[in-house]
């Protein structure tokens, strides 16, 4: 079962991207408190992502005539480790990064690549992705947003919700039904790229738990949008959604959020000498080996050409479980120790992690729907 | 070498010889000599013997598939352990004996397959020795069906150098790949019964919870193969940290798998004549031996707290160069 899913190396070429991002990140992130950090790819920083693309780190796995590095997932997979790990700024550019470009690429007209993908490497174009709705949540294909054809293109109206980073995008590439009904299901959805300046789209950002608004709802009346706002095949934006999934559940993303945290952790255990959970700790680092053991693997998949949607599921759904359960433990180990001093730093940063959490088995495919594709990938349904 | 090459005349030895039969018989007490004698005449005992002296020259992530496939089979002799043995002997010039041979890391606990096993290679802190099994008073456990001996004495024989990790190490990393391998069979079977079994008049896999359970069931079984083929990537001499991170994972796992095996198939999984035991109670019988995953995640935390560089680094480093 899932046979190919095996143990992969990071090739030496890729490897030896390593001191280059690493020394960026030292130069461009030593000021950020700790807590900022566990933001970790919810960090906003317009200027720390336009200084990676001109240092070269954006578009790694994008052609070179394209403004990209011409590399594969692997180079990814270590430059995206390394920022993660640090607790780097890397949300303006994340998701053109990750899975904008790639999609534009993939299923792009030649003009939509030569206008977005140079500007995307250069950290200067950031995208969001429009997919859920107040009704259309886990059942994404009953999204109700309505792209008509007019003479001059499509004009669009209807609401999404839960956008990750609107209010600071340029454009949003979003799924729309244009024919048909929520009734006909996966038939009838199409790709859109919406220039979000356009008269019309009035973006709300969302306030979330901890303060931050990271997300946004977004409005769309009338708006009217050129013929080359399609993405791909008119009716095709179910299959075209689906290989960009993979993209977003297959990488380290989903198994270093509570990087910081964790390191916050073990720095306060040796500052203050306590080695009685020696066993938790190597508990924890095990499953952070095994994890990327298997992020590695499932990169393979994608260096292989192939949509590995389930391994990434895979991936994703035991990553965010580990995501998840760092912030109880160590908040049990802090506080099963009542009369040992915490630094306010760790003390806001676990509680940050703490109160973010829930999210992280809810973006990308909430955990539930994840179980459900590994099991239909098993044969059950 | 492609694995292929080397997988399939292997399972298909194993296929034909260690039937469930076969297995229940030797585990009721039965010689296991017809089997031992079909597996040694396959010729892959000395898959890790250095080709110098008269081996395949493979390494262990060149057969840590073959490790699964005799876990997949619930094979009641230690033919992984073996194959290490005689790569260990050979490299030493000593000569190996013919029969199965186990490795004991301690005589504190039971060793699995100590009561089919001729030999043993035992760990005594500042070298290994080579002792005829009888010399260590094998006797039953007690537990039904249990090839697993308490052993007792003072090892003598032949005396060879001891790998830098000790014997627990490279043993932990076999019950890893053992482990990986039971579970795939597990998934598969389990997996293959949720869509046979009809209740409420359907199959009972079209219920989301059972869909649910088997999902993680498989994120398991995967995280289990891949551990186990992470901490075999660096062969026979195995750094502790790497073998405590296989035997972490897939110690963890193992009652997971189990249990979830189990409550998929209801009562008939509990039975005796029904294959399932032969695997559960070898995934627990494996988790325990060598050290579980309590005794492993020590061993690793203690290593990591001792380092002041970041998680991700110090896994790079301790277990992934």
């Amino acid at each position: 079962m899932f046979d190919t899913l095996t143990l992969a190396r990071l090739p030496a070429e890729d490897e030896a991207l390593r001191p280059a991002i690493r020394a960026f990140i030292q130069q461009n992130i030593a000021g950020i408190p700790l807590d900022r950090r566990a933001r970790s790819w919810q960090g906003f920083s317009a200027e720390f992502s336009r200084a990676l693309g001109q240092a070269g780190f954006l578009g790694l796995t994008l052609p070179k005539e394209y403004g990209g590095n011409g590399k594969g997932p692997f180079a990814r997979f270590v430059v995206v480790e390394e920022l993660l790990s640090a607790g780097a700024p890397v949300a303006a550019h994340w998701i053109a990064d990750r899975q904008s470009a790639p999609l534009l690429l993939n299923f792009g007209t030649e003009t939509q690549r030569q206008k977005h993908i140079p500007a995307i490497c250069r950290g200067e174009q950031l995208f969001c992705i429009g997919m859920s709705e107040p009704g259309s949540g886990s059942d994404l294909a009953s999204v109700r947003t309505r792209a008509e054809r007019t003479a001059k293109g499509w004009v669009i109206n209807g609401q999404k919700i839960w956008t990750t980073n609107a209010m600071h995008s340029d454009y949003m590439i979003a799924l729309v039904r244009t024919s048909g009904t929520s009734a006909d299901r996966q038939g009838g959805l199409s790709q859109l790229i919406i220039d979000l300046k356009a008269p019309g789209v009035t973006v709300r950002p969302i306030v979330d738990l901890t303060g931050d608004a990271h997300f946004a709802e977004v409005f769309f009346e009338n708006v009217e949008l050129d013929e080359d706002a399609l993405v791909g095949a008119e009716g095709e934006g179910w299959k075209q959604v689906v290989a960009e999934l993979a993209f977003e559940r297959s990488g380290p993303e989903r198994i270093y959020s509570s990087a910081v945290l964790l390191d916050a952790w073990i720095k306060h255990l040796q500052a203050v000498g306590r080695s009685d959970c020696a066993a938790l700790v190597g508990r924890l680092t095990a499953e952070l080996a095994t994890l990327r053991a298997m992020s590695i693997a499932c990169t393979a998949r994608l260096v292989a050409g192939e949509s590995p949607v389930v391994e990434a599921s895979i991936v994703k759904d035991r990553g965010t479980g580990f995501e998840q359960e760092l912030p109880v433990v160590i908040g049990d180990d802090v506080a099963a120790n009542p009369d040992e001093a915490v630094s306010e730093e760790l003390y806001r940063t676990l509680l940050y992690v703490t109160h973010i959490a829930p999210s992280f088995s809810l973006r990308g495919g909430t955990r539930e729907i994840l179980r459900g594709i590994i099991a239909r990938g098993m044969g059950l349904r | 070498m492609d694995v292929n090459e080397l997988l399939k005349p292997f399972v298909r030895m194993l296929d034909a010889a260690a039937t469930p039969t076969v297995v229940r018989a030797i585990e009721h007490g039965g010689s296991a000599d017809a089997l031992w004698g079909e597996i040694a005449e396959s010729g892959f005992l000395d898959a890790l013997v250095a080709e110098k002296y008269g081996g395949a020259g493979l390494s262990l992530p060149d057969i840590e598939p073959l490790i699964e496939a005799i876990g997949a089979r619930a094979v009641p002799l230690p033919v992984a352990e073996t194959m290490v043995a005689r790569a260990l002997l050979a490299s030493a010039r000593v000569t190996a004996p013919e029969g199965p041979v186990t490795l004991v890391a301690s005589l504190a606990q039971p060793v699995p397959c100590g009561l089919v096993a001729q030999a043993a290679l035992v760990d005594c802190g500042d070298a290994l020795v080579l002792c005829d099994m009888a010399q260590l008073s094998p006797r039953s456990t007690g537990v039904t069906n249990s090839l697993a001996a308490r052993i007792s004495g003072k090892p003598q024989g032949q005396i060879l150098p001891r790998p830098a990790a000790g014997l627990r190490a490279i043993s932990a990393l076999l019950r890893a790949a053992l482990i990986a391998g039971a579970a795939a069979r597990l998934c598969d079977v389990t997996t293959a019964y949720a869509s046979e079994r009809v209740q409420f008049g359907k199959p009972i896999g079209c219920q989301q919870s059972l869909q649910q359970m088997l999902a993680v069931m498989a994120e398991d079984m995967i995280a289990c193969r891949i551990a186990a083929q992470l901490g075999t990537s660096q062969g026979i001499d195995v750094p502790l940290a790497v073998a405590a991170t296989a035997k972490v994972t897939t110690s963890a796992s193992a009652p997971r798998i189990a249990s979830t095996a189990h409550a998929v198939h209801g009562a008939i999984g509990i039975s005796e004549e029904y294959e399932l035991q032969l695997l559960t109670r070898r995934l627990h019988e494996w988790r325990m031996a060598d050290g579980s995953e309590g005794y492993w995640s020590k061993v690793l935390g203690q290593q990591r707290l001792a380092a002041s560089v970041t998680s991700v680094d110090w896994i790079r480093q301790a277990v992934f160069s």
